[in-house]
Formats: structure tokens, C-alpha cells, sequence
């Protein structure tokens, strides 16, 4: 029965394949006259447009099925028409029309030729309609067609479509296809088609070649039609299953790259919320608990500039992360030069008093912006993953946060080293009196470095508002996170800032998967805990003589 | 058989638990008449070498004063000796018995080791009445510490130490109200109220009058003989005043020994202190 | 060194104590004598309230004593009250037997909602109340001396101590929250119905836990004033301010600070285990770092390193956060927040200190 089925399609294939060669040969004109080429057997491609009005599925099927076997340039936009609900009648004469929705009036093209009608209403035509088993023909035609499609991106959907739902009848198409496949990922996937189809052959030659390329696959349908596969000979079984074995591996060992992957993106927010604090804690020796609420700063003017550029999403991002930067970074420099600065040399004071500070920060920005959570838009360009392969997707969202922390630690790299507030912020943070005896005004870069600290929380705001829901307690969730972060990678130490930040966020979703996010969470924090009382100073001490006391 | 006895072993009355009994550390021992052996000591911090191949002798009873420029590695030998500073290699012995190195800091000052630091430390919110009460000599365990009230005997001693060191009018005042020269005088009188064997007086005439500077001289040579003195000083006067054996260091290193005008006279010396 | 010896030099504590007495005699004759029509009746809510704020003026003695007089500053004492508050709750929660809404004999009613079908390990024993008692003092000391073990053996001090503390609380906050950890969830232990036999809801037993708090209150004091006073008191407030002498004199530090540490947690643990039975519930949120670093905040405005400061601190604080959240509930946080700002920059002595310089410069 099946193979009988075969050797039609192989039969219909090489007749579409002869009105394909003829469509060209005659200049590609759109001349329903070409069905009169077709077999008498079968009703003509006219008829079948005129079977589409029918009110039988049955029929509609069929009509389909040549359609997508003839393959003429209507055959394309009416199918994806039909299957999109755009496809109509007149219910004069059963002529086709394909409509569009142009603002409050329906455009009804006709499908051969004549004006196009548009009127406000539908009446005098009637929808094509399709249920269930016809929306699945007119995807697997359309994906049919579309391996034929000159843009690669289309062909590529399509074998992938045809995977989704492997059937010996569609996957016969795609043998002629393969071999003037020029894309490797294209005819990467077309082989596995092929092959998921060669492990019902009967030649066992084909069978084995095609667990050999099967095996080599990471598609889903790949692993699905090798489980399914039950061999009856020893050798192939065996082979099945070593096959399966080499695929589960090389998953797993995606599905691993994929957690390392959200664990560095989760890491680098830790690393972008630490970074600031870093510096603050760091370098200045200042416990700012008000750390948070600088974050929760940043995320707010993300959504205030949203909410002054309407219609520029994209832009109004780029646009918030200097604009956070300075709203952080002067709130920031009040902070340190109404609080702080009198209380240098009393870390325990300054936690508390900071703590004040981010108590009225949240109530002021509650007050403002009332106390329910904002969200803000995220970007187009943000969405969707970078494929790398069938298994491992990376989301852009989780990409761009990792570079624009990579960025914002280059910058403060390169501010710190190559900067006067650099030079004079490190001549501080070593000694206060000699830098002061040497010019250095201690006071300005106190400020500034306080300054430059929240704005690169601010920073962080921006990044975390395109993540989570903006709320006054965005901060808070935050700041211990942040602190644990800071002490895990030695304080004093950017680069410790960041190796931690990274190595945290990855060990935290390395245990997710079998503790779950809470406990994943406590276990980290109790790593931490436990290894502060093991090296105080951190993963990367400050040395010297001077840190020994 | 064998299980049996270890049984018995183990019912025996007459015998309390190994794990029971608090270890003590061993007494000191002086027999060969040398309280404190540094040999061979090396440190470093981040390359610097502070203390370089040291070794000294401290006999008991004996005043040693021990001169050199900054960065001669002073403070970093006392921070050895009084267990803040691990050295990278060497020994450190006190008597012959006490391996310094092996213990820390509370131990070290248990077994008989008193400091006075180049900084005058004393506890500035307590009284000095307190302040000599807490560097007594006592069992200073939490339990005793909560339950224990002062005997007559201790006042008197603290009073006894108040005297010489010239503060009884002040017993009741808060530490940190004491003049420098009075909280040196305080340091002085914590050192003694702990009873040490071997005394680290790491500059303690800085900020003193001519006065008192020529009473802490006093005090410190009437101290010889009882107990082991180390004296560190930039003061060279003072030192004059006081030497009998004089230790240079320099570059972490023992640069001469001898007495003061041995010292003096040696060239390797004038030439670490240009002229001087 | 009897009583009186102790509160010869400590004429705040006198007058605190003497205030304590009185109270706890007049209000349980105010309550329960004075008929409810007078003006003089103290309504049963009043009474609660007030035993609610000993309980607090207790944990703040606790945290006032190693702040105070250790110099930790614990962000994690809210951990303490928070467990000995969840040990008597576990009682509660067994006492309430088949009258829950489920009506199982032997598991709360929210073991029954996630399908439980056995009694935790550790909810064993918690039928009893001297166990509960126990365990009251145990938990939270426990905690205090694996934490405290840890931390001081390695010479973590100062802001680094106090993260620690912090990251333990939001730690166990966390773990609270996870309903598998048998402690109700997200929900807490609540509906309880009676202790030791008496009914929660009765006026007499509710004068009965206030007296009981206020008793606690006053004996902790006494207690806590005689280890400041002792010759323990005194090697503590030297490793407060200067460590590394202490340890060159002799002292093992961190044997010091472990058992002030663990004694404080065990006094946080008793609030707790009082608070539990007055508010009537006890949930995750009391661990919340929040809490912890509130109570701090009592401590320092009412004057730290007093003991009478901390008590006279959350009293006044509390009384203020009740009168604000109920009139302004805007304000509550502003005026919470500038609090912190303004004692630590212009009243590093609270109020406590306030009242001593004027006596000084008169």
C-alpha cells in the first residue's frame, strides 16, 4: 500500500516537475490553459480553482492537493490567502478575490485579472472556508511550494514545517530538492527529512545510512523517529540506539551550554547591579544601602523616557541609559554630599543612615508614580533568539545584556586607568592624607566616585526595567545580591566583581535544575556565607601590607 | 580479650577522659637561660622583604633594645613574636618548650608574653581602673569572666600599679581622656598587671616629657632581671640611657650586636644611619 | 552581687524598672476592674498592643547588647525573635488538635491541604510545651552559635558581620516561604486557639501574656545589666573598641563574642515566642531584612550601649509606627526613613544620649 502510494507521488512529482519546466519555458505567464496539459484522470487545475467555492472539505482537499501539484503563481498567495482567512467568492459568479483590510474599507483583489472592488462591508462574497485537516494540507502545500522559494529563510521554515509533522507523502518532495540545495543548513535539515523517511525502507542499506544521518542530527523529529524506529535485525537496533545515546548526549551537553548561557545573562545583572557598589563599597569603603533604590531609579527614568517618546521604543532604550546615568548619578553625589560625607570612617553609621535614604527614595518614588508596578517596553530588536543550532537558542534580550555589561565594565575599566578621576579615586581609596597632601581634593572625588558609582546603578536600572516589572521594591530584591556579589569577589577589586557576579549567576542556574529557583538561591547565599568565614577578603584580596590590618 | 580491657579502660573511675581535660600548655622552660630564640625567620609581603634569614637571642633578665631605620622589620618581628604574623618560614621559640609559631595570639600572651604597642592602645571608653582590671593576670575564660567579682588582693595590686605609673588620682577617669604620655604610662602599667616573663616595649617614650621619658628609663631597667625586656626605640638617647646590649636591624636582617658604643663605633651601622 | 547592688549606679534602670512595675499593675486594673464604660477602661486591644511592644523592647535589649556593648551590628536578629517565634507557634499549631478546619487530630490544617499524610520529624515533640520551651531557647541559639562559631573563629567583623547576618535571615526568609519546608509557607502558623489550656481570646489570658512579657523584659534586663556589669562586660566593651589589644592581653575574642552572641539570640528568641501568641500569627515576613535593620534602628534612637535606651527606643518608635500607619500611612516611611538619617548624623547617643548632655552641661 505505502509503496504504491510512493511511486504516485514520484509519478505527480515528475509531473509537476514537467508543467514547472513548461511554466518557464512559456515566460512564466499565468495562463490557466497549461492544465490542459494535465492527465485526464484527475480534474484540471480550472476545476480545482472552482473547487475551492465548494462547500465540501472533501473536495476543498483535493482541489488543494493539484493546485499545490500544478504550482502556478496564484497557487502561493491563495493558499497562504486560504489558510490567513483572507481568501473570499463573489457569490455572482464564484470568481476568487483575496481581500485586504485597508483602514476601515475591505480591498477584494480578484485572482485573474479585473478591478480590484473595495467597499466597506463583505457583502456579496463569502469567506473559503477551512477547518482543521485543511489547515494542515495548506501548510504542508505551502511548505511544499515554498522549497522552491528562491529566498532561503522560506525554504528553511518550510523543511522545518515539514519536520514538525513528517509524512512519507510530502517528504517525497524534497528527494529532487535536495540536490540543488546550495544552503548547508537548508539541506542539513532536508537530509533529516529524508532520512527520517528512509527508516521505513525496506532496503536496510538505506535504513542504516539513514541512522548514520540521523544520528548526526539534533532536529527533534530526528530523535522522535529513531525512538519510534523498531527495527527487527540486531545490528540496526543497536545502531538505533547508539544513535539515540550520541544525540540525548550532545542535547544534554546543549541543554548545559543553555543553562551556562542564562547563568552568565543572569550573572551579568548581578555584575552590572554589583559593579556601582563595587566602587562605592569597593573603593571608598562607604556601605551605601540605598544601592538599590539608585537601580530602582534608573528602571523609573527608563520608563519616564519611554513614556516622552511614544512611538520610539528602540531609541527611547538607547536614549535611557545616559539619562539614567546622570538622574543615578545626581542623586547619588545628594546622597553622599548631604549624608555620607559626614559619616567617612563610621561604615556601621553610614549603613544605617543609607538605609534611611532608600526608605524615603522608595516612599518619595511611591508617592510619584504611585505605588503599582510599571512595565516598560521592550524594543523589537531585543526580541527573538539567536539560533545557533536546532537545540540551542540564545535570546537576544539575554545577549545584550551580557555585552552591554561587558560595556559597561570596559568604560569603567578604562575610567579608572586612564582617567584623572581614575588615578585620583584610586590615590584616595590607598590614602586619604597623602593624596590629600599631594593637591588631590578629596572631597570633589569623594562625590564624584560616589557619583559615578549610582550612575552606573542607574545603568543596571535600565537593564533590569527591560527584564522585570518596574516597582518601587526593584531595588531592594537587589541589594543583598549585590553585597554578596561585592564580598564574594574581594572588595576593592573590579575585576573580583565581575568573575563573581558571572561565576554566581552561573552556579545559581546550574542548581536550578534539580533544587529549584528558591532553594537554588539559598544554597548560593549559604555558599557565600560559608565562604566569607573561610576567606574574608574574598576571591581576590587586596594585598599588601596595608590590607593585613 | 582485647575489647575487654579497653572496656575496663574506659570504666575506670579513677581516670577522667583524655578529651576532658583542658590542654595546658606546656610551662615555660628556660633551663639554658635563653627565654625567646627567633631562627632563621623569613617574611614577605608582595615581594617586599620584611624580614629576612632573622635570628636572635633574648636571655632571661636580660634589657635588649633593638634600633634600626624604617622599614628594618621591627614592628614585623614583634607582630611574629606576639602571633598577628605568620613568617613564611622559620622558628620561633619561647624557652624551650613554646613553639610560638603553633600558637595564637590570646596563648601567646597566656604563656607569658606582654606587648606594648608602638601606638598607645589602651581601651578608651573604660576607666583606667578597668583597663589595668582587664590586663590582669587572671583566668580570662567567659565563665569565670561573667562570675568572678574583684578581690581584695587584685585591688591592691592594681592599686599597687596605679601608683607607679603615677595615675591613682585618675583611676575612675575614662581612658581616652588620658594625656599621650599618660595612656603610654597606662600601656606600661597593662604590661605589668599581666605578669609577662618577656616584655616587646615598642616605643615607649614617643610623646613623653624629658621627665618622664627619664622615669619610663627607670622603670624599665628596675624591670630587668625580674622579667625579660625587649625594648624597640628610635629615641637614641633614651637608648643611651638604658642599653646594656644593643640589637641593629636592618633589611630584616640582624646588621650588628653589641653594646651601645660597640654599636656606634661599627661602620656598616653609620652607614645605614648616615652620620648619626 | 545582689539586685540592688546591680541598679546602685543605674538610676535610668531604676526608673525603668519602677515603670514597668507599675504598669504591669495597673493594667491589668484598668482591663479587667475598671468597668468598660469608664474613661479609665484600657480596652484588651490596648493591653495586647502594649505586650506586643515589650516583646519588641525585649529584642531591642538583645540587639542593644551585642551593638551596644560588642560592637556587632546584627542585621539577622529578626531571625532569632522570628524562629523562637516559630517554635511556640508549632506549639500553638498542635494544640489546636481537631478543632482546625479540617478537623485532623494530629496535622495542621495546612499539612492536610498539601496532602500530607505524616507529621515532619521536627514538628515531634512540639505538643509538649516544655518542649516548645525549649526548643524556644535552643533554635535560635543554635543558629547564633553555628553563625557565631563560624564568623568569629575567621575574625569576620564589622560590615562584613553584619552582611552576613543579613544574608542569613534573607536566607532563611526564603527557605520559610517554600511550603515543602513544613512551616506552613507563605501563609505562617496562624488560628491558634489556646496555651497551656487557656483560651487566646480571653481578656484574662491575654493580661496573662502581657504580664509574662513584661516580666521577661524586666528579669532579661536585670540579667543583661549583670553581665555588663561583670568583669565580662567590661572585655567586651574593650574588644568593641580596640580587638586586637584585647586578644594581646589575652582574651579569647571569639569565645566572648560566641556566648554574648548566642545569649542575645536566645533573648530574641523569648520576644519572639511572647510576640507569637499576642499577635496571633507568625509568617515569613518576620525574617524579612527589613525587620532586622528596623530594629536597629530603635536601638540607636533610643541610645545605644544603655540597655534602658533600647527599651525606650522601640517602645517610642512603635508607638509612633502604629499612630502613623493608621493616620498617615504616606508619612510612616518618610518619617522611618529620616529617623535613621538624622539619629545616626546629629544623635549618634539617641535620645537616651540627648538627656545625659544636658545634665552634663547643667
Amino acid at each position: 500500500m505505502r509503496k504504491r502510494m510512493r511511486e504516485r507521488t514520484t509519478i505527480t512529482m515528475a509531473r509537476s516537475l514537467l508543467s514547472l519546466l513548461l511554466f518557464f519555458l512559456l515566460g512564466g505567464c499565468p495562463s490557466p490553459s497549461l492544465s490542459a496539459v494535465q492527465a485526464t484522470d484527475e480534474p484540471t487545475l480550472q476545476d480545482a480553482w472552482k473547487t475551492l467555492t465548494d462547500k465540501s472539505y472533501r473536495n476543498k482537499e483535493k482541489a488543494i492537493a493539484i493546485i499545490a501539484r500544478n504550482n502556478t503563481a496564484e497557487a502561493y498567495p491563495v493558499m497562504k490567502a486560504m489558510l490567513e482567512g483572507k481568501l473570499y467568492f463573489s457569490a455572482r459568479d464564484k470568481a476568487l478575490f483575496i481581500v485586504e483590510k485597508q483602514g476601515k474599507n475591505h480591498k477584494f483583489t480578484p485572482l485573474f485579472g479585473g478591478k480590484s472592488i473595495t467597499q466597506t462591508n463583505k457583502h456579496g462574497f463569502d469567506k473559503v472556508k477551512i477547518n482543521n485537516r485543511l489547515r494542515t494540507r495548506l501548510r504542508q502545500a505551502l511548505a511544499q511550494l515554498q522549497l522552491r522559494h528562491p529566498d532561503r529563510d522560506l525554504r528553511l521554515t518550510a523543511v522545518q514545517e515539514l519536520l514538525k509533522r513528517p509524512d512519507p507523502g510530502t517528504a517525497g518532495l524534497i528527494q529532487d530538492v535536495v540536490k540543488k540545495e546550495t544552503d548547508p543548513e537548508v539541506r542539513t535539515a532536508m537530509r533529516t527529512l529524508l532520512a527520517i523517511n528512509q527508516l521505513d525502507s525496506t532496503d536496510r542499506n538505506k535504513q542504516r545510512k539513514a541512522i548514520s544521518e540521523l544520528a548526526g542530527s539534533l532536529n527533534p523529529s530526528a530523535l522522535n523517529a529513531l525512538s519510534a524506529y523498531r527495527p527487527t535485525d540486531a545490528t540496526l537496533k543497536n545502531l538505533a540506539s547508539a544513535a539515540i545515546r550520541n544525540i540525548n548526549e550532545r542535547r544534554e551537553r546543549y541543554d548545559r551550554a543553555e543553562m551556562v548561557f542564562f547563568g552568565l545573562s543572569l550573572g551579568s545583572v548581578l555584575a552590572l547591579a554589583a559593579i556601582g557598589l563595587a566602587i562605592t563599597f569597593g573603593v571608598m569603603g562607604v556601605i551605601n544601602m540605598a544601592h538599590g533604590e539608585l537601580i530602582m531609579i534608573g528602571a523609573y527614568t527608563t520608563y519616564v523616557i519611554q513614556l516622552l517618546m511614544p512611538g520610539h521604543i528602540g531609541l527611547s532604550v538607547i536614549v535611557a541609559v545616559p539619562a539614567a546615568f546622570v538622574v543615578s548619578a545626581l542623586v547619588g553625589m545628594a546622597i553622599e554630599l548631604s549624608v555620607i560625607r559626614h559619616l567617612y570612617g563610621r561604615p556601621l553609621e553610614t549603613l544605617l543612615a543609607t538605609f534611611g535614604v532608600s526608605l524615603i527614595l522608595q516612599q518619595a518614588v511611591r508617592s510619584i508614580f504611585s505605588p503599582l508596578n510599571r512595565s516598560v517596553e521592550t524594543p523589537e530588536w531585543m526580541s527573538g533568539a539567536f539560533q545557533v543550532n536546532e537545540v540551542l537558542a540564545l535570546t537576544w534580550n539575554r545577549l545584550y545584556i551580557i555585552i552591554f555589561c561587558l560595556i559597561v565594565f570596559a568604560t569603567l575599566i578604562l575610567v579608572m586607568k586612564k582617567t584623572l578621576l581614575g588615578l585620583q579615586v584610586r590615590a584616595v581609596s590607598q590614602n586619604r592624607l597623602m593624596a590629600r597632601a599631594m593637591g588631590v581634593r578629596s572631597k570633589w572625588v569623594d562625590a564624584l566616585t560616589f557619583g559615578l558609582g549610582s550612575g552606573i546603578a542607574g545603568m543596571a536600572g535600565v537593564a533590569l526595567s527591560l527584564l522585570t516589572n518596574v516597582g518601587t521594591n526593584l531595588g531592594q530584591a537587589y541589594i543583598i545580591d549585590s553585597f554578596m556579589v561585592v564580598v564574594f569577589g574581594g572588595v576593592g577589586n573590579l575585576w573580583g566583581t565581575l568573575v563573581a557576579g558571572m561565576s554566581l549567576g552561573v552556579i545559581n542556574k546550574l542548581l536550578e535544575p534539580w533544587a529549584g529557583a528558591v532553594l537554588a538561591k539559598i544554597l548560593v547565599l549559604v555558599f557565600i556565607i560559608l565562604f566569607i568565614q573561610k576567606r574574608p577578603t574574598g576571591l581576590f584580596p587586596q594585598r599588601g601590607r596595608a590590607a593585613e590590618d | 580479650m582485647k575489647s575487654g580491657q579497653a572496656l575496663r579502660e574506659l570504666t575506670r573511675r579513677d581516670q577522667v577522659f583524655e578529651f576532658l581535660i583542658k590542654p595546658r600548655p606546656p610551662e615555660l622552660d628556660v633551663r639554658h637561660n635563653i627565654i625567646l630564640y627567633l631562627e632563621a625567620l623569613n617574611k614577605s609581603f608582595d615581594g617586599f622583604k620584611a624580614i629576612s634569614n632573622l635570628n636572635l637571642y633574648i636571655e632571661t633578665g636580660e634589657l635588649r633594645c633593638i634600633i634600626g631605620p624604617n622599614g628594618a622589620g621591627k614592628s614585623t618581628m614583634m607582630d611574629i613574636i606576639t602571633g598577628k604574623t605568620r613568617p613564611d618560614s622559620g622558628q620561633a621559640w619561647f624557652g624551650q618548650r613554646l613553639d610560638l609559631l603553633s600558637m595564637d595570639e590570646p596563648q601567646i600572651a597566656e604563656a607569658g608574653i606582654g606587648r606594648k604597642f608602638q601606638k598607645p592602645t589602651v581601651f578608651e571608653k573604660l576607666s583606667v581602673f578597668q583597663n589595668l582590671e582587664l590586663a590582669m593576670a587572671q583566668d580570662k575564660r567567659v565563665w569565670p569572666l561573667l562570675l568572678t567579682r574583684l578581690s581584695a588582693e587584685q585591688r591592691d595590686l592594681i592599686d599597687e600599679v596605679m601608683y607607679l605609673i603615677g595615675l591613682q588620682a585618675l583611676a575612675t577617669d575614662p581612658a581616652g581622656k588620658l594625656s599621650h604620655g599618660q595612656k603610654q604610662w597606662l600601656e606600661i602599667g597593662m604590661l605589668l598587671m599581666q605578669k609577662p616573663a618577656l616584655l616587646l616595649v615598642d616605643e615607649p617614650v614617643a610623646g613623653m616629657t624629658h621627665q618622664e621619658m627619664e622615669r619610663t628609663a627607670e622603670l624599665l631597667t628596675s624591670l630587668a632581671g625580674k622579667h625579660s625586656v625587649v625594648v624597640v626605640e628610635h629615641d637614641m638617647d633614651f637608648v643611651r640611657s638604658i642599653a646594656r646590649k644593643v640589637t641593629v636591624l636592618h633589611q630584616g636582617n640582624v646588621l650588628a650586636e653589641g653594646s651601645m658604643a660597640d654599636v656606634q663605633n661599627d661602620p656598616r651601622v653609620v652607614e645605614v644611619y648616615l652620620g648619626e | 552581687m545582689g539586685m540592688l547592688d546591680l541598679l546602685r549606679n543605674d538610676k535610668a534602670g531604676r526608673w525603668m524598672l519602677a515603670t514597668l512595675l507599675l504598669v504591669s499593675v495597673l493594667v491589668p486594673v484598668l482591663n479587667l476592674l475598671v468597668p468598660q464604660d469608664s474613661a479609665f477602661h484600657l480596652s484588651t486591644y490596648a493591653v495586647t498592643l502594649l505586650g506586643k511592644y515589650l516583646t519588641y523592647a525585649l529584642l531591642a535589649l538583645a540587639a542593644d547588647l551585642v551593638w551596644g556593648y560588642l560592637g556587632i551590628l546584627s542585621l539577622g536578629h529578626g531571625a532569632f525573635f522570628a524562629l523562637g517565634g516559630y517554635a511556640m507557634g508549632m506549639y500553638l499549631m498542635r494544640q489546636i488538635g481537631e478543632r482546625g478546619v479540617y478537623g485532623d487530630p494530629l496535622l495542621p490544617d495546612f499539612m492536610v491541604f498539601l496532602n500530607w499524610h505524616e507529621l515532619p520529624w521536627f514538628w515531634h515533640g512540639f505538643d509538649q510545651f516544655w518542649f516548645a520551651a525549649l526548643m524556644v531557647l535552643l533554635v535560635p541559639g543554635l543558629l547564633a552559635y553555628v553563625l557565631g562559631f563560624l564568623a568569629f573563629r575567621s575574625r569576620v567583623t564589622g560590615v562584613y558581620l553584619s552582611i552576613i547576618t543579613q544574608a542569613t535571615t534573607y536566607a532563611l526568609m526564603l527557605a520559610f516561604f517554600r511550603n515543602e519546608m513544613g512551616f506552613g509557607g507563605n501563609n505562617g502558623l496562624t488560628d491558634f486557639k489556646d496555651l497551656l489550656g487557656f483560651d487566646l481570646r480571653t481578656d484574662h489570658t491575654r493580661i496573662g501574656l502581657f504580664l509574662a512579657s513584661s516580666a521577661a523584659l524586666g528579669l532579661a534586663y536585670l540579667l543583661t545589666r549583670y553581665i555588663v556589669c561583670s568583669r565580662l562586660g567590661l572585655a567586651s566593651v574593650a574588644i568593641r573598641d580596640a580587638e586586637s589589644r584585647s586578644r594581646f592581653i589575652g582574651y579569647r575574642v571569639e569565645n566572648i563574642k560566641l556566648w554574648v552572641f548566642v545569649y542575645s539570640a536566645v533573648l530574641a528568641g523569648i520576644a519572639g515566642a511572647l510576640y507569637v501568641p499576642q499577635v496571633g500569627i507568625i509568617n515569613p515576613g518576620e525574617f524579612s531584612p527589613l525587620n532586622s535593620i528596623e530594629l536597629v534602628i530603635w536601638v540607636a534612637i533610643g541610645g545605644r550601649g544603655t540597655l534602658y535606651g533600647a527599651v525606650v527606643g522601640a517602645l517610642l518608635v512603635n508607638y509612633a509606627k502604629t499612630y502613623f500607619t493608621a493616620a498617615l500611612p504616606e508619612v510612616w516611611l518618610f518619617a522611618l526613613g529620616g529617623l535613621f538619617v538624622l539619629v545616626t548624623l546629629y544623635l549618634p547617643k539617641g535620645i537616651v544620649g540627648l538627656r545625659r548632655m544636658r545634665e552634663e552641661r547643667a
